[in-house]
């Protein structure tokens, strides 16, 4: 049981952090049945059902675990849910399913390595930063563009 | 009083289900959200008195005992800012329903319902008593604030939201893990259980489940290094949106670590604490000093003032936490305060970039003013609130002897003041722009201007009210560290 949550989590973790929405919501997936899995077993070993022939058990399964799981999961199936319309609509918007750069913070990082650049004792070549190519919003780090596409 | 406690929660909720029915029928929206969101606060404010005179209540959901079922606990932290919050939240329903007809406006059919879950979310997570409703607390808190961030679909939105559904719900599922960790090592997830069962771990067991729930809310509460998605998705929203989350979500989440970590004792985390708040404040503010719009100078100045709650909160002496309680008592109304004030910039310019607006100071006496007063309460000058908690952070830390985490933090402060400085000489002062876009009717500045007044007039209150405010903080505090109120109160 363990081994499957740390498993879940891994695969998860990793599938989050690509860049393809499609993995993220996969991810988001399995990360999520690994937390329910790690409820689970916080609630110890399995036990006999609570009734069996018309009379009651003792060493029943704890139900509170069951209980958070089954909470859990109608909350992740949800927001699992919630993130594929996200991404859908992302995807009619860019036509793309990646996540995107912050245009803004692009903007303001690439004014200061301009400003930097320009205070530098490279004063001689500042000719070439001045033409506004930070506002592009075309990053240089979407090269993984051509692997992750359908 | 007890019912008192559930009503706070519920309300806001079967309000919102109301308010769905009658989505089209803007009359009927309108008045039941107002009525539930005044009659939450009106309940709240009660409940806040009848703390204070009689100590804390308790109400056990369905008369389950303490240990099994689902417990709601008020004593006078979760009190005083219960009521803080759905105030704020009062005012900025307010502010949305004048912005309704200018273009900059969200979409008030979605508005108001959410925001009603929203103050259901905000209710439950301050009241609740154990860990596994906290979650779920949370998690109507974040659904609350996807749709709200998200509903208007452009393109910037989608993929800011992509960005803040994607981190949240990592954060939420990391706290679902939290709690599988904490029943497997205690066997409850009641929270005054817990303060007793927790400290009787072994030391790296507490240290363990600290560092896990100080990611958890940590993120929430966007503290070092866990909070580049905050100024990254909070701009792109309407205004009266990011007026709510900037004043709300992160300030739950610092609620939440205040709670959690003084209930389980976790004072060896406090080193920690303070080396985070210190850099949180740090590069919070030198964030806002890159930055040339509104909005995102003041998403920053959202990281860089939690530094100054996880500091008192790191101290863990009553003046340090009594201080952090204090700050969060002033900087809930002041974030969302400022935040409308560059909602009223926007709706007048039609941008919030600094270089695109000027002269407002000559064009827009009354917005000048509605700014000035927040702006100089964040950077903490005397007479306004921003001073006082302030001052008792700066008062507990010198007495505490951690002179480093006090001088970062007023450096911190005169960044602040600085970065202000330059939100005025941008937007304020200089040649009289023209605005970009139409003039919006009358009627809809005056409610949003009337709004922000009153919300200033808030501001201005925690000020005024410094002393007993501070008499509480320091009760609150004592009680907090102390833990046995709490514990006995829940238990019986």
């Amino acid at each position: 049981m363990i081994l499957a949550v740390a498993g879940l989590a891994a695969a998860g973790t990793f599938l989050v952090t690509s860049r393809s929405l499609s993995r993220v919501v996969l991810g988001f997936a399995m990360f999520g049945h690994a937390a329910v899995l790690a409820l689970l077993a916080s609630g110890g070993p399995a036990g006999d059902p609570p009734i069996v022939d018309g009379a009651m058990r003792d060493d029943t399964a704890n139900p509170l675990p069951q209980a958070l799981s089954l909470t859990a999961i109608v909350i992740s199936f949800g927001l699992t849910l919630y993130v594929l319309a996200l991404a859908r609509r992302q995807q009619q918007l860019t036509g793309e399913d990646l996540v995107e750069d912050d245009v803004e913070d692009r903007r303001v990082a690439a004014s200061v390595e301009r400003h930097l650049e320009h205070t530098d004792e490279t004063r001689a070549i500042e000719t070439h930063h001045e033409d506004g190519s930070g506002l592009d919003n075309q990053p240089a780090d979407r090269r993984d563009a051509g692997e992750t596409s359908p | 009083m007890t019912s008192v406690l559930g009503l706070v929660a519920v309300l806001p909720l079967l309000a919102a289900a109301i308010v769905l029915g009658f989505r089209s029928r803007a009359t009927v929206r309108d008045v039941v959200t107002l009525v539930a969101l005044a009659t939450t606060t009106g309940l709240s404010a009660a409940l806040l008195v009848a703390v204070d005179r009689d100590g804390t209540v308790v109400l056990s959901v369905g008369g389950w005992a303490p240990e099994l079922g689902i417990v709601l606990v008020a004593d006078l932290f979760a009190a005083l800012i219960l009521l803080v919050s759905t105030a704020t939240i009062l005012v900025v329903e307010l502010f949305a329903i004048g912005q309704r007809r200018t273009p900059s406006s969200a979409d008030p059919s979605v508005v108001a319902p959410m925001l009603l879950v929203l103050t259901g979310g905000v209710s439950l997570a301050i009241l609740t008593g154990d860990l596994f409703t906290l979650f779920v607390a949370f998690e109507l808190i974040l659904v609350a604030s996807y749709v709200l961030l998200t509903h208007q679909g452009r393109e910037a939105q989608v993929r800011a939201g992509m960005t803040y559904v994607v981190i949240n719900l990592f954060a939420s599922t990391l706290f679902l893990f939290g709690v599988a960790i904490v029943y497997a090592a205690t066997g409850t997830v009641n929270m005054a259980l817990l303060a007793e069962r927790i400290p009787e771990l072994p030391a790296a067991t507490q240290v363990g489940i600290g560092l896990w729930f100080l990611v958890v809310f940590g993120t929430k509460a966007a503290i070092f290094p866990l909070f580049s998605w905050l100024p990254d998705s909070y701009p792109t929203a309407p205004t009266t949106i990011t007026a709510v989350f900037a004043g709300l979500l992160t300030k739950i989440g610092v609620y939440v670590l205040i709670r959690f970590f003084t209930l389980m004792e976790l004072d060896a985390l406090g080193p920690l604490l303070l080396v985070i708040s210190g850099l949180t404040m740090i590069i919070g503010v030198a964030g806002a000093l890159a930055q040339d719009d509104v909005k995102r100078i003041l998403s920053f100045h959202v990281v860089s003032q939690i530094g100054y709650m996880i500091m008192g909160l790191g101290f863990f002496t009553v003046a340090g936490v009594a201080g952090a309680v204090l700050f969060l008592v002033h900087q809930i109304p002041v974030k969302t305060v400022m935040f409308l004030a560059g909602g009223l910039i926007e709706d007048d310019q039609g941008t919030s970039a600094l270089n695109k607006v000027g002269g407002l100071a000559t064009s827009k006496p009354v917005i000048a003013v509605l700014f000035a007063a927040p702006a100089l309460s964040l950077a903490g000058l005397p007479p306004f609130s921003g001073f006082v908690a302030k001052l008792a952070l700066v008062d507990a830390g010198i007495a505490t002897g951690a002179y480093v985490i006090v001088a970062v933090s007023l450096v911190g402060s005169i960044l602040t003041l600085l970065s202000m400085t330059k939100i005025w000489m941008g937007a304020f002062w200089g040649d009289v722009t023209p605005p970009a876009v139409p003039a919006s009717s009358r009627r809809s500045v005056t409610v949003m201007q009337s709004a922000t007044m009153i919300a200033v007039a808030g501001t201005i209150a925690v000020a005024v009210m410094a002393g007993p405010l501070w008499r509480m903080s320091e009760q609150i505090g004592g009680d907090l560290l102390a833990r046995a109120p709490y514990v006995t109160a829940v238990l019986g």
